[in-house]
């Protein structure tokens, strides 16, 4: 009887997967897994995009990364930016049937900064939220912040009455020892529904058929797959069994886009790569230089900015596929970038600083390295490496997994580096993000700097970060943020290297919008 | 006897606490889990209140003690990265891996077995040279080669099977999934087993192959012929059923590391197995993950080899004289 059972189990999934097949279904890989369902667990850009399939936040970003109205239809920038009026929009409802309104928006609020939520710093600590009607929100802060809204559209709104139900008010806690319902379920506003969802196996999208807004695909399902291995997520591509990977490797770009296929879709990201220098300690941890720190002469920055060809690693190491960059931001995120060039390249200049600066025949440091974070971090090193001994410095390379590397340069490692290699994508998507985390001083006990691994430090630029905050008006607000990287360019602090490129494999019967965060959005996706 | 059993289950205990020592000393060198759970933005208060919420703050010692409590009552804690449970998470996984893994048992025994017995029966022919030929490969190439080799071959120049994954799984008494029910489960099935079996697969033939020709030289066999009886009945009937006997042995003792190697054959072809989950902690820190399934297969391990051990003392009148003394 059971055979009988299961004979009727496998026609019927005959009959499932024949019935699925004349309908679109969009089969995407990508290298990361969706973790958890619940909005407030990672904060990465493969999990927040996957998560805008289903949850919508107040704001939202267009294809060119405007910021557009979301669940909010309007808002009111009051008294500078310490009150906002949001109108919410009507008739949106949740997957569930119920509908959306002020109640939810004040629950997540309230989730999204409570301990265990990864996205604290999207509302700010003081930001006081209080309804006035059903569709109608007042937020009100203790000083002006004219950017809050910046974060907002991955900030996503969550429905109070669905989480309180399912024993989910809460984010879940990393510690949690039973599985929290909203961790594997979801219920949002968005355009896609998730039907099931195997974590780190497969999860499967279906569209929101009383989605509020415009529908701009042509799908009946999506199927996602993490393939975390390269050779065997280009080879899926290539064989047709899924329409879109995430990302190629830059040594397969060639070979898909000689295929019948397939093809890549290539663009400038926003990420900036730099080096950065030990400017703190008295004696840097790794080199043969005792008793000072050679990276505190300006002198010696300087010429390791002079000494490093951005364009040989572009057309060597990253085969043309990346932006040399002067600035410490990527050039779509501030209107001013085109003022600034890049430092010549000149080695026997940058010998000759190093001269003056006491180290005529060089000196040796340590460098830290990640080898699986960025696109050819390794090969990036190496080619520095190389480059530098050019000026006579003998550089020890340290490239290490991720994990290692970061536990060892981050904070709670104690910035235990004395050169590295970093990227950073201002969460934001302003400057202001950059000129606090890694241009500001550190200061015990505040976050700013944090992110700043060797300590670079002007208490001036510090000041004008603070002013570029609460300024409102743009003009005004450009040109701060102009002094403030020329101040940082003066100093040296950093050596900006590069925007790597994005790289998406796609079949070719599939059009997709590309946005320059790297988010991979399928509700703009097109399949013949 | 029982003296016997009481100090191979002993030695058994041991043998798991210094694995789980082992791989517990291991984990102070993966790196920083915390680091893989947060983003780079998020303010350093929030990541030590997570790392005192995981106890990572405590010494050592007060860690493994915890560990060594919790696995004895099979709780191996939340998974980093996904929030549930590990137990779950294995559960879930262990379908796909031991699927794979007894299907890679049974090509390697089918085919092993019948290239062997054809190397011995017909030493000298073309075919038998092409099979020792092909069983040098399968001993030198390494594993993950031999998997892109076939799915360039199969999957993306021909198209006849599919790269990755597990095609479609029907679900039997919500406890157990299965891939041999449907077409595309079973066509998913056939490259993953090949190359996680063909190992295994050369190393049976030659055993097989120098097992059968030593039996043919054996004076019974002379005297079958010398009976008249027919060739068939001497080879099969006779000659394969005597060969059979430590290729059994073999046979069972490889099937505890064909379970442990599939991380290889999971990874390239992003079978959603127990091994991919493994491989997939390592690169992102998650030690409940890699402490549950390192203890699995030291378990395993552990369990076939008590059981031989058992089994040896029950067969082998030596070894029972050997007991008793």
């Amino acid at each position: 009887m059971s055979i009988k059972r299961i004979g009727l189990a496998a026609i019927a999934a005959f009959a499932l997967s024949s019935v699925s097949a004349q309908a679109v279904t969009l089969r995407y890989a990508n290298q990361g897994d969706l973790k958890s369902l619940d909005p407030y667990t990672l904060n990465e850009t493969t999990t927040l995009a996957h998560h805008g399939h289903v949850y919508e936040g107040l704001t939202s970003r267009g294809r060119d990364l405007k910021i557009g109205p979301g669940l909010a239809e309007s808002w009111e920038i009051l008294e500078g930016g310490k009150r906002w009026i949001f109108k919410l929009r009507k008739n949106v409802k949740w997957h569930n049937g119920d509908a959306f309104t002020a109640d939810d928006v004040i629950f997540s609020a309230d989730r999204v900064r409570m301990p265990g939520s990864n996205f604290n710093t999207r509302v700010p600590k003081d930001a006081k939220f209080t309804k006035i009607d059903d569709h109608t929100i007042e937020v009100t802060l203790a000083s002006p912040n004219p950017i809050m809204t910046a974060q907002w559209d991955t900030w996503y709104i969550v429905p109070k009455k669905w989480s309180e139900a399912n024993n989910s008010a809460a984010p879940t806690p990393a510690s949690a020892t039973t599985p929290s319902y909203i961790a594997l379920n979801s219920n949002g506003t968005g355009p896609f529904k998730i039907e099931s969802h195997q974590p780190g196996v497969k999860t499967v999208f279906k569209p929101n058929p009383n989605y509020w807004g415009k529908k701009e695909h042509n799908l009946d399902e999506i199927v996602f797959t993490p393939i975390p291995n390269d050779a065997t997520r280009v080879a899926a591509l290539l064989s047709g069994e899924v329409d879109v990977i995430e990302p190629v490797p830059i040594q397969d770009i060639a070979r898909v886009n000689a295929s019948d296929k397939a093809k890549v879709l290539a663009g400038p990201e926003l990420r900036t790569i730099f080096l950065g220098f030990d400017q703190v300690r008295d004696e840097l941890l790794e080199s043969n230089v005792k008793g000072k720190n050679p990276f505190k002469d300006l002198k010696v920055r300087q010429a390791f900015n002079m000494a490093i060809d951005k364009e040989t690693i572009k057309a060597r190491v990253m085969r043309g596929l990346s932006t040399p960059s002067a600035l410490m931001i990527a050039p779509e995120l501030f209107s001013g970038s085109k003022d600034f060039k890049n430092p010549k390249f000149d080695p026997e200049a940058a010998k000759k600083l190093l001269a003056e600066a006491g180290y005529p025949n060089g000196f040796e440091t340590g460098m830290d390295c990640p080898n699986d974070r960025y696109v050819n971090d390794g090969q990036i090193c190496q080619a520095i490496v190389g480059m530098l001994a050019r000026i006579g410095v003998k550089v020890n390379l340290n490239a290490q997994p991720k994990a290692q590397y970061f536990a060892k340069v981050l904070k709670p490692g104690g910035y235990k580096t004395s050169f590295y290699l970093l990227g950073w994508t201002p969460g934001t998507l302003d400057s202001h993000n950059v000129l606090y985390d890694i241009l500001g001083c550190r200061v015990e006990g505040t976050p700013r700097g944090e992110s700043n691994l060797g300590g670079y430090c002007n208490k001036k630029l510090d000041e004008l970060t603070d002013k570029i905050l609460v300024e409102a008006d743009a003009t005004k607000r450009d040109a701060m943020i102009k002094e403030a990287f020329t101040i940082a360019i003066a100093d040296a602090g950093y050596v900006p290297l590069h925007q790597q490129a994005l790289a998406w494999g796609i079949a070719k019967n599939v059009e997709l919008v590309q946005r320059a965060d790297n988010q991979v959005l399928l509700y703009w996706a097109k399949k013949q | 006897m029982l003296a016997f059993v009481i100090r191979r289950v002993l030695q058994s205990v041991a043998v798991m606490l210094a694995v789980a020592m082992i791989a517990f000393v291991m984990f102070r060198f993966v790196g920083d889990p915390i680091n893989q759970m947060v983003g780079v933005d998020t303010p350093q208060e929030e990541v030590a209140r997570l790392r005192a919420s995981l106890g990572l703050n405590d010494p050592a010692p007060v860690q493994f003690g915890r560990f060594i409590w919790n696995a004895l009552h099979f709780e191996f804690g939340t998974s980093y990265q996904f929030r549930l449970p590990v137990t779950q998470l294995l559960a879930e996984r262990a379908p796909a891996t031991l699927e794979l893994a007894f299907t890679a048992a049974g090509f390697a025994l089918l085919v092993g077995v019948i290239m062997g017995v054809y190397c011995a029966l017909r030493r000298d022919s073309v075919l038998a040279q092409v099979f020792q030929a092909v069983s040098l490969v399968g001993v030198s190439l390494p594993t993950f080669l031999i998997g892109i080799l076939l799915i360039y071959l199969f999957a993306v120049i021909l198209g006849w099977l599919p790269s990755n994954g597990r095609g479609d799984v029907v679900a039997l008494g919500g406890w157990w999934t299965t891939g041999f029910l449907t077409k595309s489960g079973l066509r998913a099935l056939i490259l993953p087993a090949i190359t996680l079996g063909l190992f295994q697969m050369t190393l049976i033939m030659r055993l097989v192959r120098s097992e059968m020709m030593e039996v043919m030289r054996t004076d019974y066999i002379k005297f079958a012929k010398a009976r008249g009886l027919t060739t068939r009945a001497i080879h099969f009937g006779h000659a394969l059923k005597n060969t059979l006997i430590p290729v059994i042995t073999i046979a069972g003792l490889q099937l505890g590391s064909i379970i442990a190697f599939a991380i290889i054959t999971e990874t390239v072809f992003n079978w959603p197995g127990m091994g991919l989950l493994f491989l997939k902690a390592v690169q992102n820190v998650d030690i409940p993950i890699m402490a549950a399934y390192l203890m699995l297969i030291g378990l395993l391990f552990v369990m076939i080899n008590l059981l031989v051990d058992l089994a040896y003392g029950f067969v082998d009148p030596r070894l029972r004289v050997a007991m008793r003394a």
